[in-house]
């Protein structure tokens, strides 16, 4: 058996830990047990802004079993200054801050926390906490807010500004086939099954175990030592298992810093879960407006891009998301404009979700794309070929790899893009009107420094270790494949530990950048352990590995044997026991390095796709099913095709969700979001999901980041929406430039075709 | 949680007596009413569980027809035989809603009682004088794609949530209750009520009254029947319209057409004037807009449920469609016929 076909990077092996989680073996934040348990439920406020006048909570105190009952009238101390409030991925402006004071920033902002010894005896007690206020004037409708749109002056570091080139404006007017569109996205909430939760664990000597739902332990553990005024040292954040997240738990979100709160003020152990209502208060992806203005020769030549956008911002923090770079970037176009700023509403503060800024900004691109090919009167396949960019066009450089014109082609061929009619409502099957769609993707591909441990025990038993998270991503996996790779382990013999802050130190699970940077790191650390091995092994008695370097060896099936000879060679527990080691016990960082640093300075680095999108529509209802998709990828190299896919079949569900389903809809009277449940809050169920189908381009890239990895968690959600959006329109003859397309929008006679 | 008390009921006339209390609620399946209690929109003082009553059997009523136990699940319910059989209308109704895991717990009973979804009635922070009499209605004015076009008041634009109601009205059922004052029998169009002045009151059931039996009548629509839902995405959604329709044909013509909406009013929408236009008419595409539009008589939108008039125009246009061609909409193919 050859292990390394078998388990390597590259095979499609199981989730390691999907025995755990389909057997209930794996614990979430909220399912580690704990003696003497005290349980805080959050009272959220009802105004959207203003301050509390009186907050009455002598009746929840009554309740026996009400340990404490905290506000912004007891509540212990917490830093003073907002810097130490900021987590490591936290925008500029002046952090939320739980109770700290009478001041209401956003509707169901958390006002209290009730602990008492029981679930439910707290949960009844929140319900008689009664707060007054006294109401100020608050605007929540982001239209409106268009009159505030402003630029910050401190940018978010994440930011890119879009580079103008040519002269759009002259362009733009001056072609002779054209479109300006204007788009809407409705607020969207990232409603990971589980619900934001921390337990936090009161160690005696003042130090704290806290297990919660985050992308990041190690910020967790930063924040609250600043929150609190503590050592890092005495704080361990655990996040073994993280039931999804999509970018909500990238932030330390409220409910740890009240548990921890708690916890330490009265010297107990807490646990504090928010309520499914609950999620809907706090980040969210931002409302958007954009403005599209396209111009082409009558061929079809690409000759001027617009691109202007708005996000939404809370009052407080300046959220910021590249919107406008990536249309701009991927076409071959010399005139290219593009605009960007933000609109404060009285929400909570808007963050990250799944692509950030390009889920939004490439889907109405690619939009304004179709709609241009219409204009021009050319299939928008052959349109985007027509346009297409071997370079990075909006920052002038080269790519270090982009197989996107594979993806079209291979895309198209499984689709069977070539048997589509242009014309719209041209391809009607009964009642359905038949539509075929396509949209381009990108996403960055990104390397974040990240450390490993490994640890090689004499019995051949390997352990790999970092700080990393595992969101549902496959970490565990990615991880494990990563050192059966380099020491040719078999996958029963390899344990990976992430989700601790007292591991090797990682970045935050996000930006699809974890796979290739703690793939590197644990690949790094193998090596270390390998060439101890070695040089170990090369020592032994009439040894036949004496002399040989790394290169002429090969380390396959518990084995270190010489490439050319397999034959000779030696068994790994072999030369631990005959070297008298015990452990081998590691720690490497990988890191860009100057060549990397340089390379990044010089090339871009993208992940790009090509969806394909069939849609059926009741002429007379306008029901829609998205009956076909597919995704053809270009990520580089794939670790797991198994886990990748897996990656892929989310991000298309959930843009299938931007586009038909998602919406949280706010009431602007009490600047509250009103269909906070699973009920009213629509994402796709199995009957709104048909056949998709993902491909993988080749492409080799050495050069993207070590291991020649991309990332996939994002790409499969950017361009997906446009797709089933242009289908639509090629079945129906409708452009609906609001996501998402509800029903309402097909048979309202009113929006123009 | 608020707190109650909860007693167990092993008998009609037991659980009758322990539910004579105007905060005291009958606990069933317990799929609507528990939710509404971690909600703190449900506030009892006492719980009174009746699962061990009885009532929970399927059986041919004397006269014909079938009398559906109260506390028979909604799947057990849509799979019975002679219900899938004699009844197709309301077994396709009933798994229109919901999801299998939620239909293997909720009641016949407890279907008919259930309570409106409407964002404000869930939204303690907000007025509703469905939950709070007298507080207002946040929906009027505020977010309300989901909610009436038909029958609403100044007072309350709520919907009855129900699939399974929508095909009993359509099937002229009978709701069996027991109370203090004895047994009585409630023609399904008196069961549920229009919100008024008084939106409080879903239905006409008296405090303390247990419902124990839903009657169908012995009559035979099974070769011309449809239930066609429409909602935001295909399955585990409420109606933003649905119609049911039930027809009798002569040839090809109707002799007999009953239509229920659902998820445009208060309680499953019936005019027996629309009906009657239908009878001894042809199945022909004017005829189904007469009735539409007849159906329609009055509808009023808030703003964003304002689509909501002519999506139902079109969902009953094509339900008759499907009913008169005996193509019924099928509930496991999401596909619209």
């Amino acid at each position: 058996m050859n292990v390394l076909q078998n388990v390597g990077i590259g095979s499609a092996i199981n989730r390691v830990d999907g025995l755990q989680k389909v057997t209930g073996r794996a614990r979430y934040a909220a399912e580690h047990p704990v003696p003497g348990l005290l349980h805080g439920v959050i009272v959220s406020g009802a105004i959207p802004k203003g301050r509390i006048v009186t907050l009455e909570d002598s009746e929840a105190r009554a309740v026996p079993g009400v340990v404490e009952v905290l506000s912004h009238k007891n509540r212990p101390h917490v830093a003073w200054f907002d810097r130490s409030h900021k987590d490591m991925v936290a925008p500029p402006g002046s952090p939320f801050k739980a109770l700290y004071d009478d001041k209401i920033l956003f509707s169901g902002q958390p006002i209290a926390l009730v602990i008492a010894e029981s679930f439910e005896v707290a949960r009844y007690a929140a319900s008689l906490v009664r707060a007054s206020y006294e109401v100020e004037p608050h605007n929540t409708d982001f239209h409106k807010a268009q009159a505030e749109r402003f630029m910050p002056s401190k940018k978010r570091d994440t930011y890119h500004p879009p580079k103008n080139r040519g002269d759009a404006d002259a362009a733009f007017a001056a072609a002779p086939v054209k479109v300006s569109a204007e788009y809407h996205l409705a607020t969207e909430h990232h409603n990971p099954m589980e619900m934001h939760a921390s337990t936090v664990v009161w160690e005696g000597d003042g130090s704290l175990t806290v297990f919660d739902k985050t992308q990041g332990p190690q910020n967790v553990r930063d924040y609250l030592a600043g929150v609190f005024g503590m050592s890092a040292s005495t704080i361990r954040v655990m996040n073994p298992f993280v039931g999804g997240a999509f970018g909500s738990g990238l932030r330390p979100q409220y409910q740890v810093y009240l548990a921890v709160m708690a916890a330490r003020m009265l010297q107990r152990s807490v646990r504090v879960v928010m309520t499914r209502q609950q999620m809907f208060t706090h980040g969210h992806r931002p409302e958007a407006l954009q403005s599209v203005q396209l111009g082409a020769e009558r061929d079809g030549t690409m000759t001027a891009i617009r691109n202007s956008a708005t996000t939404s911002t809370s009052r407080y923090e300046n959220n910021m998301e590249d919107v406008v770079i990536w249309g701009m970037m991927n076409y071959a176009c010399e005139n290219a404009a593009g605009e960007y700023a933000i609109a404060p509403v009285d929400t909570a503060t808007s963050t990250d979700m799944r692509a950030p800024g390009a889920a939004t900004g490439m889907t109405f691109f690619e939009m304004a794309v179709d709609e241009l090919a219409y204009a021009a009167g050319i299939d928008p396949l052959e349109f985007r070929l027509k346009n297409y960019s071997e370079t990075d066009q909006m920052n002038g450089t080269p790519f270090t790899s982009k197989a996107l014109r594979e993806a079209y082609a291979e895309g198209a061929e499984a689709f069977g893009w070539s048997r589509r009619s242009q014309a719209p409502r041209s391809m009607k099957e009964g009642r359905e009107l038949v539509g075929w769609g396509v949209a381009t993707g990108m996403w960055d591909a990104m390397f974040s420094k990240t450390s490993a441990s490994a640890r090689l025990s004499a019995n051949g038993h390997l352990e790999v270790a970092s700080a990393a998270s595992d969101i549902g991503t496959g970490t565990y996996t990615v991880m494990t494949q990563a050192a059966a790779d380099t020491l040719g382990l078999p996958v029963e013999q390899i344990a990976v530990r992430l989700g601790d802050s007292s591991l090797p130190k990682a970045p935050v699970e996000g930006g699809s950048w974890m796979a290739a940077s703690v793939g590197a790191a644990v690949q790094l650390a193998c090596r270390s352990v390998a060439e101890k091995l070695l040089s170990a092994a090369a020592k032994m008695q009439n040894s036949p590995l004496a002399g040989a370097s790394m290169e002429a060896v090969r380390f396959s099936g518990g084995r270190i044997a010489l490439r050319d000879d397999p034959a000779r060679g030696v068994a790994i527990t072999e030369v631990m026991r005959a070297s008298g080691t015990d452990v081998i016990a590691v720690e490497e960082t990988a890191s860009a390095g100057i060549s990397g640093m340089i390379s990044q300075m010089r090339k871009s680095r993208n992940t790009h796709s090509a969806i394909f999108v069939e849609v059926r529509v009741d002429e007379e209802l306008g029901v829609v099913r998205v009956t076909r998709v597919v995704n053809a990828v270009a990520a580089g190299r794939i670790i797991n095709p198994k886990t990748a896919r897996s990656q892929i079949l989310g991000g298309v569900v959930m843009g299938i969700s931007m586009a038909l389903h998602e919406e949280s809809m706010t009431d602007h009277r009490y600047g509250r979001f009103m269909n906070h449940n699973y009920a009213e809050y629509h994402v796709p169920v199995n009957a709104d999901i048909h056949d998709i189908q993902v491909i993988f381009v080749d492409e080799p890239d050495p050069e993207v980041t070590p291991l020649g990895v991309k990332g996939l968690g994002e790409i499969g959600i950017v361009g997906t929406a446009a797709a089933v959006a242009n289908a639509i329109f090629h079945a129906t003859g409708k452009r609906v430039r609001a996501l998402p397309i509800t029903i309402d929008k097909l048979v309202d006679d009113t929006v123009a075709p | 949680m608020n707190r109650f008390s909860f007693t167990r009921a092993n008998s009609v006339p037991e659980a009758v007596r322990a539910g004579g209390g105007a905060d005291t609620r009958f606990l069933a399946g317990g799929t609507n009413l528990i939710d509404l209690m971690k909600e703190n929109v449900e506030r009892p003082s006492a719980l009174v569980d009746i699962n061990r009553v009885g009532l929970a059997g399927i059986e041919e009523r004397p006269g014909g027809g079938l009398r559906l136990g109260a506390l028979v699940s909604n799947a057990d319910t849509a799979y019975d035989r002679r219900v899938a059989e004699r009844y197709p209308l309301l077994a396709c109704a009933i798994l229109a809603g919901a999801s299998p895991q939620l239909r293997n717990a909720a009641t016949n009973g407890g279907n008919l009682n259930q309570r409106t979804r409407c964002y404000y009635f869930y939204d303690t922070a907000t007025p509703c004088n469905k939950r709070n009499p007298g507080t207002g209605c946040g929906a009027i004015g505020g977010v309300n794609r989901i909610h009436a076009i038909l029958g609403a008041s100044p007072s309350c634009i709520a919907t009855n949530p129900s699939d399974m109601c929508v095909a009993l009205a359509a099937l002229n059922a009978t709701v069996r209750v027991t109370g203090p004052d004895g047994e009585r029998e409630i023609a399904f169009a008196d069961y549920h009520r229009l919100p008024g002045d008084a939106p409080q009151h879903d239905n006409t059931l008296r405090t303390g009254e247990l419902v124990t039996a839903i009657d169908l009548p012995d009559e035979d629509f099974s070769a011309h029947h449809t239930y066609l839902k429409l909602r935001d995405r295909l399955s585990y959604a409420f109606a933003l319209v649905s119609v049911a329709v039930a027809l009798r044909m002569e040839g090809d013509r109707i002799a007999e057409a009953r239509i229920a909406l659902g998820g445009v009013a208060h309680k499953p929408w019936r005019v027996p004037a629309a009906e009657q236009a239908l009878a001894g008419q042809p199945a022909s595409a004017e005829n189904f807009d007469r009735a539409a539009e007849l159906l329609l008589r009055g509808a009023q939108g808030q703003g964003h449920n304002d689509f909501k008039i002519g999506l139902a125009r079109r969902a009953i246009r094509r339900a008759l469609r499907q009913a008169a061609a005996g193509t019924p909409q099928s509930q496991t193919d999401k596909r619209i016929a």
